[in-house]
């Protein structure tokens, strides 16, 4: 890396519960301090499991893991020193929320005084001072998440790992905690690795993204990056919506190709990852990328398609057509005022701009 | 990578948090393990010894009278637990009759009896010489045997019917909470589908219910191997009589080795037999919110025969009984006892609590230890330490005897040789071979039961309290432990009382001039003076009360879930 040491290192790392299915498979991953990356990817795609490595829950098969400069791969996960908040929040019902705070403290031989300022300093972070004396019991869902979060940081960790934190909460006060999770990052510096399924919370909160399936992390970047600049077919379709379809490379040449499409027509493509002529390819398409009829032809590639199916959706209309080879081509057309009519049955001209086509993943 | 070959890829055995800690863990679960299967390896490997060949020799005499005993006694027993249990469970789920509300509970009352206390009371009262054909004799003129027929209990159906009597609780247990998990709607559906009241409970009801009932025979079916009490006292000649008796009797160890195998096998058949009856039997309830089933009034002379119904188990099984020993008891008030009941008692508690103790450290070790190390092999290692519960008694007691006696023997030469002194049977002779085999026998009580609470604390407040700091002691400790409190006074309760009852492996491991309640019972009964016993029965009774209040108990929110969708209904009407 061109930046100083990283903070948290994966170094080939492999995961296998039975010895014989990876579910992790040399992961290599480079987190600098102060970073907030998320672990983005359907369930079964590694990523919690890549967590559990990191706090110490489950050992690597193969390869070592690093925080600061120290292998922590024969470290217990109660010398680690990583703050981890929980699905769930897990806070220890049999203690008031004051207690929960202190627990970590204790345990760091801190005295009566000291753990005292702590907890009030962490909970006032939380904005919940007033609080010390409850019981988790007698929180709201959100309340309890606050008190999960400041029980993770009260004892100053260097990294907070977070699995699915926000996963019970309802969908409006998530994204008020996200906010907040996103806050407190920034003001107090502290590296954090996010576990979640949930695209929006990883594109809201994340520095970096690291994508996972099948074990692999199949793209780690900016979140603008992965939206824009998707590596392979998966990402694109894991995330945001998008459009798939296949051709067979005709030309490629800087970093652009030529495809004819199943349809006949042929278009122009960003190569992203393609194989050379007469290889089969496969190309994404972002739906609100999709003009219908659009005025010029500059720069971009023109095909036909037969409107199926136009569903109002407030601020645009989502429309399927027959296009390409494929009749499930999805194009938003923003509901701005004179937008072209929508009439399902008629046949129109849709282009986009070469470069928001990428051709992905040679087909074999 | 650096270049300390420390850091080289190492293939690690798969624990979940490395450090010394877990190895204190992996050696104590290893251990534990150990001991709880020892006696099965014990046991095959003195059968199988050729040296002492009696196979042929069992095979043409004892075996084929154990086999066709053993066969018609646990037919006889399935058969009835599965109609008495199942049948009653059905009525008090789903109807309402004049105390239905109670019934649904005092049915568990028999649980409290040990098969040998129902059977001796049955002799007294069904006997010759009992009230009941005293009084038949009274009433006919009869003066001798000759006049009358009158069914012998001390038979093989009598041991049917005593034994089931108090072991079909287990199938109307395992019955009703399945009854009681059916969500309404699946009953709803059937009825809407056009299926009578009658036709949904055995098209639907008892199918979805077969696994639970199943799983309830074949715990009242391993009891009914357990048991030798009662068996021995009706002249049948269970392999567990004969497995006992060849040992006691013939003084041929490796004789009541081989039979043991044979009871083994049985006894792996009963447990195949249980899997199997489950195969594809995964059923799933549709609607995630329960309905509690609405209970339905049964109207005119019907009802009546309802509460009769399930009215006469109880009585069989627990008030009858129960009566003879208060009757024993009071008529004996200020007489003196012939032996210190209270001495008796101390033994059994000392025992019990002694057995309790270790058996809930065991547990407490096997759970927490699968917990934390997700390690597949330790799993099954934890699982095979459950062993012991399916074995019966006698063989465990056969089983622990088998290695101790031999460590005994060592210890011994080895302290004559350094110091001449010998330290005779240290620990096969004494309390020790008792609590190892009740601590090897419950294990899967405590393991149950403490699974069971730490199963409802969700694993991450483990996970929590180590990324704050804790070891896995501490966690345990300051965590996990105040959590699963109840759980662990359960786990305990249970095990207290079923050594407080055990029978078997008493007899068979009990130090010289040591008794417990149950082998004073046992001694008094052999020798027809079983009214002289009657005060310890009754406390071996009054004891095993305990778990009939705590599942009650459990059973009890379903109570409300019954009263209040019964209301539902009301109101809807």
């Amino acid at each position: 890396m061109s930046e100083a040491q990283p903070f948290v290192r994966f170094d080939k790392v492999q995961k296998s519960y039975d010895g014989e299915i990876l579910v992790v498979k040399n992961l290599n991953l480079d987190i600098p301090a102060g970073e907030f990356v998320t672990m983005l990817g359907p369930s079964g795609s590694g990523k919690t499991t890549c967590l559990m490595m990191l706090a110490g829950f489950e050992p690597a098969t193969h390869g070592e893991i690093f925080l600061g400069d120290q292998p922590i791969n024969n470290v217990p996960p109660h010398k680690r020193g990583i703050g981890m908040v929980f699905q769930n929040y897990a806070l220890f019902p049999h203690m008031s929320v004051g207690e929960n705070l202190a627990f970590p403290l204790e345990v760091r031989g801190m005295d009566k005084s000291e753990r005292e300022t702590k907890v009030k300093r962490a909970l006032d972070m939380v904005e919940l001072g007033a609080f010390g004396n409850r019981m988790p019991a007698q929180l709201s869902g959100g309340q309890q998440q606050r008190v999960a979060v400041a029980r993770a940081l009260v004892f100053e960790p260097e990294l907070i790992l977070m699995d699915e934190p926000l996963g019970a909460l309802d969908k409006q006060l998530r994204e008020q905690m996200q906010y907040e999770i996103k806050h407190i990052h920034e003001s107090l510096g502290v590296t954090v690795v996010y576990v979640t399924h949930d695209q929006s919370e990883a594109l809201t909160m994340s520095d970096r993204i690291a994508v996972f399936n099948d074990g692999v992390i199949q793209q780690l970047s900016s979140p603008s990056d992965l939206y824009e600049r998707p590596d392979n077919s998966f990402v694109a379709q894991f995330i945001g919506e998008n459009n798939r379809f296949d051709g067979t490379i005709l030309s490629v040449r800087n970093g652009k190709c030529k495809v004819k499409l199943d349809s006949g027509e042929t278009v122009d493509a960003s190569a992203v990852n393609v194989g050379g002529k007469g290889t089969r390819t496969t190309l994404s398409l972002r739906p609100e990328r999709i003009e219908i009829n659009p005025k010029s032809k500059a720069g971009r590639s023109i095909i036909s398609g037969k409107i199926e199916e136009a569903i109002y959706l407030g601020d645009h209309i989502r429309t399927r057509m027959s296009a390409g080879g494929s009749s499930e081509f999805i194009v938003k057309v923003p509901n701005t005022s004179g937008h072209t009519p929508l009439e399902e049955g008629k046949t129109v001209k849709i282009g986009w701009l070469t470069g928001d086509c990428r051709a992905l993943d040679p087909i074999a | 990578m650096t270049a300390e070959s420390t850091n080289a890829p190492v293939r690690h055995t798969g624990t979940a948090i490395a450090g010394v800690g877990n190895r204190v863990w992996i050696w104590l679960v290893g251990a534990i393990v150990l001991i709880a299967t020892a006696p099965i390896f014990a046991i095959l490997t003195i059968a199988f010894q050729a040296s002492d060949n009696i196979w042929p020799h069992l095979v043409s005499t004892i075996l084929p009278r154990a086999a066709i005993d053993t066969a018609l006694l646990l037919s006889g027993v399935g058969i009835l637990t599965l109609a008495t249990g199942t049948a009653t469970a059905w009525l008090v789920t789903m109807y309402r009759f004049p105390a239905s509300k109670f019934l649904s509970w005092a049915l568990l009352l028999p649980l409290a009896m040990p098969t040998y206390i129902i059977a001796y009371s049955y002799v007294e009262i069904l006997d010759f010489s009992g009230p009941v054909q005293t009084l038949l004799r009274d009433l006919m003129g009869w003066r001798s045997s000759r006049d009358y027929w009158f069914p012998e209990i001390r038979s093989l159906p009598g041991a049917v019917f005593v034994i089931a009597s108090v072991l079909y609780p287990y199938v109307y247990l395992t019955a009703r909470s399945a009854f009681l998990a059916q969500s309404v709607c699946v009953l709803d559906v059937s009825r809407t589908l056009g299926a009578g009241p009658w036709d949904s409970f055995r098209q639907v009801a008892i199918p979805l219910a077969r696994p639970a009932l199943v799983a309830g025979v074949t715990i009242a079916l391993m009891e009914t191997l357990n048991d030798i009490g009662a068996v021995e006292y009706f002249g049948v000649r269970t392999l567990t009589v004969t497995i006992y008796t060849t040992w006691l009797g013939r003084g041929s160890l490796s004789g009541a080795a081989q039979l043991a195998v044979i009871l083994l096998i049985v006894v792996m058949l009963l447990l195949w037999l249980e899997r199997w009856s489950r195969r594809k039997q995964r059923f799933h309830h549709t609607s995630s919110k329960y309905h509690g089933l609405p209970t339905k009034r049964i109207a005119g002379w019907r009802r009546v025969l309802a509460t009769l119904f399930c009215l006469s188990p109880v009585l069989v099984g627990f008030v009858i009984p129960a009566s003879l020993l208060g009757i024993y008891v009071y008529a004996r008030i200020g007489e003196p006892p012939g032996v210190s009941f209270l001495s008796l008692a101390g033994n059994s508690l000392f025992l019990s609590v002694v057995a309790a103790i270790t058996a809930i450290f065991a547990g407490l070790v096997l759970v927490y230890a699968r917990r934390f190390i997700r390690w597949r092999p330790l799993h099954a290692l934890t699982r095979l330490a459950s062993i012991g519960y399916a074995v019966p008694g006698t063989v465990l007691a056969i089983g622990v005897l088998i290695p101790l006696a031999a460590l005994d023997n060592y210890i011994d030469g080895w302290m004559k040789n350094l110091f001449g002194v010998s330290t005779g049977l240290l620990m096969s002779g004494t309390l020790f071979a008792l609590v190892l085999t009740f601590t090897i026998r419950f294990l899967a009580i405590s393991q149950g039961a403490i699974g069971a609470g730490l199963g409802k604390v969700s694993p991450n407040l483990s996970l929590a309290a180590r990324t704050l700091g804790r070891s896995a002691g501490g966690t345990l400790r300051d965590v996990d432990l105040p959590l699963i409190r109840p759980a662990i006074i359960t786990a305990a309760l249970l095990v207290f009382v079923d050594a407080m009852k055990e029978l078997p492996a008493t007899l068979l491991l009990r130090p010289f001039n040591f008794d417990t309640l149950a082998t004073h019972v046992y001694t008094y009964a052999s020798i027809e003076r079983f009214e002289d016993a009657a005060l310890p029965a009754l406390a071996i009774v009054a004891v095993g009360l305990v778990p009939v209040a705590i599942l009650s108990a459990t059973i009890g929110l379903s109570f409300r879930t019954d009263r209040d969708a019964t209301i539902a209904v009301q109101v809807d009407r």
